[in-house]
């Protein structure tokens, strides 16, 4: 039979760490709301930043000799994957879809003879990769954005990898993250950024197309240096839908911790009365059958 | 001056400014250039500058940006800065710190790309401090 006093310090231990998820939950919750405000906020920038490359590449790919970034190197047998992932745990599969994606995607390439480097951002990935991949990371961020996501955070990972293509480290650049659908479901996503594809336009107004733009400087000169600005806004992008997923996967996780703990404490807690109400019975018992022998 | 543009300023973190405005002139990698309504379409990269706003024949409002890309139609201009700042948020002093600091940095910066590193970030604060010195900027 359970001990009465073991009981009631394990039904202690589960409230308190129902207390600590449940107040992580709220957390997560009001983060997640910045990180979604932050999100929405940099839509305009990177929906005007596509439509001017859009209007931009149309011009530059008659001419047949757009700038290496959007074109490629002409080989593409070394790839650069950068991976997005938290620094911190207790986020449900959150870090390890992206992990289970990134190595899947590596012994891809891998089984296609391709070489493969690393970048990673958060602790998280690096950690789990680590062991089997060690041989193949360039470089790894961790606390990126930690107060709150910047852009200045964002160009600092674009940089390095402009720095390294220009350096003709690497032919194909993708990126895998996290991207946000809800608080329960993030989808993982790997995007291409170098050679940048360039974004459909059908969804722009009619008029917008047909205007024939004047470029000043040049076209190639533009596009030489919106695109380096470009692959800043992707990242950027992809560094916040990675914040907003990560939060909402916290979210989620912790409110099913607060669930499972309340499941918990009141499973406990039956046991412990039927014990106690045993142990009484026990007792009863004793002292009846104690009278009774007199 | 009945058609009125609508200028856009965004950065990326965020949408600034969205208002109809008579006329903005932007500072263009090729020299200035003012927009009123039918401007002829056009994208062109801006230098560190300071955006001006007119109303009417006034100028109400004046923003520093450090470089981006603007884009012009007939009824739109919108510019994508770097960093923007209003013209009154910025402080002397820390601009005029800053240069020292990077000229500093500018004679320590070992390899060609630091050095241009420096110098880009050079060349937008003494931008800003050009910006300052301008007559008109004190509104």
């Amino acid at each position: 039979m359970p001990n009465l006093k073991d009981l009631k310090n394990r039904i202690s231990s589960v409230q308190s760490t129902r207390k600590i998820t449940s107040a992580m939950k709220m957390v997560a919750a009001s983060k997640l709301r910045r990180a979604q405000e932050q999100a929405q906020a940099s839509g305009p920038y990177a929906e005007r930043m596509g439509r001017m490359l859009a209007s931009l590449a149309a011009n530059v790919q008659g001419s047949g000799n757009g700038p290496k970034l959007m074109t490629g190197t002409g080989s593409d047998s070394v790839h650069l994957v950068v991976i997005v992932s938290s620094d911190r745990g207790l986020c449900g599969a959150f870090n390890g879809s992206i992990v289970r994606e990134a190595k899947r995607q590596i012994t891809r390439l891998q089984g296609e003879g391709k070489t493969v480097k690393l970048l990673t951002v958060g602790r998280k990935a690096r950690d789990q990769l680590r062991r089997e991949f060690g041989a193949l990371m360039v470089h790894g961020y961790e606390d990126v954005g930690r107060r709150r996501l910047s852009f200045a955070d964002a160009d600092m990972v674009s940089q390095k990898v402009l720095t390294m293509f220009d350096a003709g480290e690497f032919d194909v650049c993708t990126i895998i993250f996290n991207k946000f659908k809800s608080a329960i479901s993030q989808i993982v996503t790997v995007q291409q950024l170098i050679p940048f594809a360039v974004p459909e336009t059908d969804a722009a107004p009619a008029d917008e197309v047909k205007a024939v733009y004047e470029f000043e400087p040049d076209e190639e000169q533009i596009l030489a240096e919106l695109l380096p600005r470009n692959l800043s806004i992707q990242v950027y992008r992809a560094l916040l839908e990675s914040a907003a997923s990560e939060q909402g996967a916290r979210m989620t996780a912790m409110d099913n911790a607060t669930r499972n703990a309340g499941d918990m404490i009141n499973k406990l807690t039956i046991t412990y009365n039927r014990t106690r109400q045993a142990y009484i019975t026990k007792e009863l018992i004793e002292i009846i059958s104690g009278a009774e022998a007199l | 001056m009945a058609d009125k543009v609508e200028f856009e300023l965004v950065s990326p973190e965020k949408l600034l400014k969205s208002l109809p405005v008579d006329m903005v002139v932007v500072p263009g990698a090729e020299g200035d250039f003012g927009v009123l309504a039918g401007h002829a379409p056009m994208i062109a990269t801006v230098r560190p500058g300071v955006i001006e706003v007119y109303e009417g024949d006034r100028v109400v409002d004046r923003v520093f940006v450090a470089g981006g890309f603007a884009e012009v139609t007939g009824t739109r201009c919108t510019v994508l800065a770097e960093e923007a700042q209003a013209l009154s948020a910025i402080d002397r002093a820390a601009v005029e710190k800053a240069i020292k600091d990077l000229s500093e940095d500018l004679s320590d910066a070992a390899s060609d790309a630091d050095k241009a590193a420096v110098e880009a970030k050079l060349a937008v604060a003494q931008a800003k401090l050009d910006a300052l010195a301008t007559p008109g900027a004190a509104h």
